[in-house]
C-alpha cells in the first residue's frame, strides 16, 4: 500500500507529460481542421518517405561510426586503472555539459570554408576541404554529439567482464580476434543494444544538427516536422502525423534490435 | 634429468615498482602434483601467471620441455588454467564452455562431442550439458572449470586456489577428487594455495614461498617434519618455536634447560630456533627419563585447555615459557606436569634473522649527535671522531612498537612468530631488516611505527666487540 502511495507522483507525471501528449499526437494525426476523422495527413506524410529514408540512412551511418569508435574506447577504458577511468570518463562527459546548440555552432565555425580547420589544412599545404553544408558535416555532428551515449553503456557493461574471463579464453587458445568475436561482442551485447538505441533514436529525429551543419539542401525528417510547427507552413496535424510515422518506424527498428539480444530477461526495463 | 617439464630460472618480477619475485628458481617434474604454498602476497599466484603466460618476467627465463617460452603468449602454450573464481563464460552453456578450446583447435563436431562427453563423465557432470553456468552450484562450476581445461589434454594444469570459494566439506571432497583426476589423467598439476592442510593432503612436492622467495622445497613429510626455518614451521601445522642455543652436537639449551636432540654440525653456542610439534610433547606426572639431572627436567603447570574434537590443546607454562601440547588425555587446569620430548622430535633450525641484536651502521653528525637508519639522535659525549666507522647495536626488546606519528622509523612487518613468552617480529625497512621482541601482536604485511630506546643502545667502532 505504502509503495503504491509513493509511486503516485510518478504515475501523475507519466499520465500528464507522456501518455496524454502521445495520445494527443495520435488524435491530431487523424483529424482535420474541423475535427473530423481523416487519414489524409498520414497519406501525405508518405510524400516525405524519401527524406525519411535519408534520415534513417544518416542515423544508421552515424550509429555505426559511433559504435566503431566507442567499442575500443569503452574496452580500453574498462581495463584501465580506476583513476584513469574516472578522468577519461569525465573528459568524455564534459562536452555534454554544454548546450547542444552551442556545440553545433562551434562545429559550424570550425568547419567553415574559412574556418580554423581549413586555415590549418591550408597552412600545412593540404588545401581546403569543403565539408560544411554537406552530409559529411551532418554525420560528423551526429557522431560528435551522440558518441558519449554509445561509450557509456558499452563501458558500463564491459566493466562487468572479468579480466579472468578474457584470460581463460586466451588460455584455451583464443587469439585477439577470437576473443573479440566469441567473448567481448557477445558479452557486451546488452550494452551494444542500449548504445545503438541511445544514438540511433536522437539521430534519426534530429533537426538542429542537419540544419546548422547541412545547410538548406540537406533537410532531414526532423526538420520537416519542425517546419510543420514553427515554419510558415504551420500545420500541427501534418506534424503530428509525421511524428507518429517516425515513432512507429523507430519502434519497429528498436524491436528488431532487441531481437538480436535474445537473452534480455535482466534488462527488459532498459528499452521498451 | 629428463624428467623436468618446466623450469624457471632467475625470475624477477616487479609490479608498480614493488619487487614481487626476486631471482626465483624452480622446476616442475612430469606428472607431479606440485603445490605453491604461502601467505597472500608471497608471489605464488604471480609465479603461476608467469607460467601461464598472462604476465612476463622483467628478467629470467622460463623453459617448457627445454624450449624457451618466456615471451610466448598464453594461447600458444601447451597448458591450461583453472582460475580462482572459475571464469566460466557466462554466455555459453556447460557443453560450449567445455568445448571452447576444442572448437578453436578445429576438431570435428563428433570428436568434440566424444571428448566433452568423456570429460564430463570424469568430473561427474553428465546430463548437465545444456545448463547455463549461473544455474550450477559452486562445486559444479568448479568441476566445469577443470573439465574445460583438462579436455584440451594439456601437459600442465595450473590451478589458482580452485577450492577457495567452496565450503569445508565440499573442499575436502574436491581435494580427493582432484588428486584422483590428476592420477587418472596423468597430467602435471601446479597448484596454488594458502591452505597448508590442502597442500599437505594433495601434493607430491610443496614449494613454500614468502615475500617472493622460496623458503623450502620438499615432500609434505619433509616440510612438516624438517622445516628449514621458523617461518615454515609456523606456517605448516602448529608448532612451538623457541629460542635456543646449540651447546654441543645433539644438545640444545632453551631458557636454561637442556634438551637432547639429533642435530649435528651447528657451531658451538650458535643461537638457533627450536621447533617442537605440539603432538610430539609428552606430559607426565613424574619424570620417566633416566637423567635425574635437574637441567633436563622441565616442570610446569597446565594454564589453559581447549577441546578440539580429536584432541585437547593444552598450554603448559614452564618458567614463563608457554608450551602448546596436543594430547588425548584429559588434564585439569593447574595440574602440575613434566614435559618430555624425545630427541628426534626436536628440530633445530638456523635463525631467519642472524644474530641476537640489531647491528646497524652509524654515523657521527656532530659532537653530540649521531645518526642511523636515516634518523639523527642526540648522544652527548660519544667520544668518537668523525673518521671512525661506527655501528650501533640495539637489542630486540629495546625497540618499541608505537603509532606511526610517534615513531623513529616505519617498518613493514614480514614475520611474526610466538616464541613461548614473547613475539619475535621481523620488519623490513629500506635501510635493512630489524628484529623486535614484543608482547604486542600486529597484523602481518602492514606498516608499523617503531621507536628506539636510546638509553639502551651501544655505539661502537665497527668490528670491535
Amino acid at each position: 500500500m505504502k509503495s503504491k502511495l509513493l509511486s503516485l507522483p510518478y504515475i501523475f507525471w507519466l499520465i500528464i507529460f507522456i501518455l496524454i501528449p502521445t495520445f494527443l499526437v495520435v488524435i491530431f494525426a487523424f483529424i482535420d481542421e474541423n475535427y473530423n476523422f481523416t487519414t489524409k495527413w498520414i497519406i501525405e506524410s508518405g510524400n516525405y518517405i524519401g527524406i525519411l529514408f535519408k534520415s534513417i540512412y544518416f542515423a544508421i551511418i552515424s550509429t555505426l561510426i559511433c559504435f566503431i569508435i566507442a567499442f575500443p574506447i569503452a574496452f580500453i577504458l574498462s581495463r584501465s586503472k580506476k583513476y584513469i577511468q574516472k578522468t577519461l570518463l569525465m573528459l568524455i562527459i564534459l562536452p555534454m555539459w554544454m548546450n547542444l546548440l552551442l556545440r553545433t555552432y562551434a562545429w559550424m565555425t570550425l568547419l567553415e570554408n574559412n574556418g580554423i580547420i581549413n586555415q590549418f589544412l591550408n597552412f600545412i599545404g593540404l588545401g581546403k576541404i569543403n565539408i560544411i553544408n554537406t552530409p559529411y558535416a551532418i554525420i560528423l555532428g551526429m557522431v560528435y554529439n551522440y558518441l558519449p551515449f554509445m561509450i557509456l553503456p558499452l563501458y558500463s557493461v564491459m566493466t562487468k567482464i572479468e579480466k579472468s574471463i578474457i584470460e581463460a579464453a586466451q588460455d584455451l587458445g583464443a587469439n585477439y580476434f577470437v576473443i573479440l568475436c566469441k567473448i567481448l561482442l557477445p558479452l557486451s551485447l546488452s550494452g551494444i543494444v542500449a548504445g545503438i538505441t541511445m544514438v540511433f533514436v536522437p539521430s534519426v529525429s534530429t533537426f538542429i544538427i542537419s540544419r546548422m551543419l547541412g545547410g538548406g539542401g540537406n533537410l532531414l525528417f526532423g526538420d520537416i516536422i519542425e517546419q510543420q510547427f514553427i515554419g510558415s507552413t504551420y500545420n500541427p496535424y501534418m506534424g503530428s502525423a509525421m511524428s507518429l510515422f517516425l515513432m512507429i518506424i523507430i519502434l519497429i527498428i528498436m524491436w528488431i534490435t532487441n531481437m538480436i539480444d535474445k537473452n534480455k530477461e535482466d534488462r527488459q526495463g532498459m528499452l521498451l | 634429468m629428463n624428467n623436468i617439464l618446466v623450469e624457471l630460472k632467475h625470475i624477477n618480477f616487479d609490479y608498480d615498482g614493488d619487487v614481487i619475485l626476486d631471482g626465483l628458481n624452480l622446476f616442475v617434474n612430469k606428472n607431479e602434483f606440485l603445490t605453491l604454498l604461502g601467505p597472500s602476497g608471497c608471489g605464488k599466484t604471480t609465479t603461476l601467471r608467469l607460467i601461464g603466460g598472462f604476465i612476463f618476467p622483467k628478467s629470467g627465463v622460463i623453459y617448457f620441455e627445454g624450449n624457451n617460452i618466456t615471451k610466448l603468449p598464453p594461447h600458444k602454450r601447451n597448458l591450461n588454467t583453472v582460475f580462482q573464481r572459475y571464469a566460466l563464460f557466462p554466455h555459453l552453456n556447460l557443453f560450449d564452455n567445455v568445448a571452447f578450446g576444442l572448437k578453436l583447435k578445429k576438431f570435428s563436431k563428433d570428436e568434440i562431442k566424444k571428448k566433452v562427453d568423456k570429460m564430463l563423465k570424469i568430473v561427474n557432470l553428465t546430463g548437465y550439458e545444456n545448463r547455463k553456468t549461473e544455474e550450477l552450484s559452486g562445486g559444479q562450476q568448479q568441476r566445469v572449470a577443470i573439465a574445460r581445461a583438462l579436455v584440451n589434454n594439456p601437459k600442465i594444469l595450473l590451478l589458482d586456489e580452485p577450492l577457495g570459494a567452496l565450503d569445508l566439506k565440499l573442499r575436502k571432497e574436491m581435494q580427493i577428487e582432484l588428486k584422483n583426476i590428476q592420477k587418472e589423467a596423468g597430467v602435471t598439476f601446479i597448484y596454488v594455495t594458502h591452505d597448508q592442510e590442502e597442500a599437505l593432503t594433495m601434493s607430491d612436492r610443496i614449494i613454500i614461498m614468502k615475500d617472493g622467495e622460496i623458503q623450502q622445497i620438499g615432500t609434505p613429510e619433509d616440510v612438516y617434519n624438517e622445516p628449514k626455518n621458523a617461518f615454515v614451521a609456523d606456517f605448516i601445522g602448529e608448532s612451538n618455536i623457541m629460542d635456543g642455543i646449540m651447546l654441543l652436537d645433539r644438545l640444545v639449551e632453551i631458557k636454561g634447560k637442556k634438551f637432547k636432540c639429533v642435530d649435528i654440525g651447528f657451531n658451538k653456542h650458535l643461537p638457533v630456533d627450536v621447533v617442537v610439534r605440539p603432538e610430539d610433547i609428552n606430559l607426565v606426572f613424574s619424570p620417566t627419563f633416566d637423567d635425574i639431572d635437574n637441567e633436563y627436567i622441565i616442570f610446569g603447570k597446565v594454564i589453559n585447555i581447549i577441546f578440539k574434537g580429536v584432541h585437547y590443546e593444552i598450554t603448559v607454562s614452564c618458567d614463563g615459557i608457554e608450551w602448546i601440547v596436543h594430547t588425548t588425555i584429559n588434564y585439569k587446569l593447574n595440574d602440575s606436569v613434566y614435559i618430555e620430548i624425545s630427541p628426534e622430535n626436536i628440530h633445530i633450525m638456523e635463525k631467519m634473522f642472524k644474530g641476537e641484536s640489531n647491528i646497524i651502521d652509524c654515523f657521527i653528525e656532530d659532537i653530540d649527535t649521531i645518526s642511523f637508519m636515516g634518523k639523527t639522535f642526540k648522544k652527548p659525549n660519544h667520544n668518537f671522531s668523525s673518521d671512525d666507522k661506527l655501528e650501533v647495536s640495539i637489542l630486540p626488546n629495546n625497540i618499541y612498537i608505537v603509532s606511526e606519528d610517534h615513531s623513529d622509523i616505519v617498518g613493514f612487518l614480514e614475520s611474526l612468530i610466538y616464541k613461548g613468552s614473547y613475539n619475535e617480529l621481523i620488519f623490513y625497512t629500506d635501510k635493512g631488516k630489524i628484529m623486535v621482541h614484543s608482547q604486542q601482536e600486529e597484523q602481518l604485511g602492514t606498516y608499523i611505527g617503531l621507536k628506539f630506546d636510546l638509553d639502551n643502545i651501544i655505539v661502537s667502532k665497527k668490528g670491535v666487540k
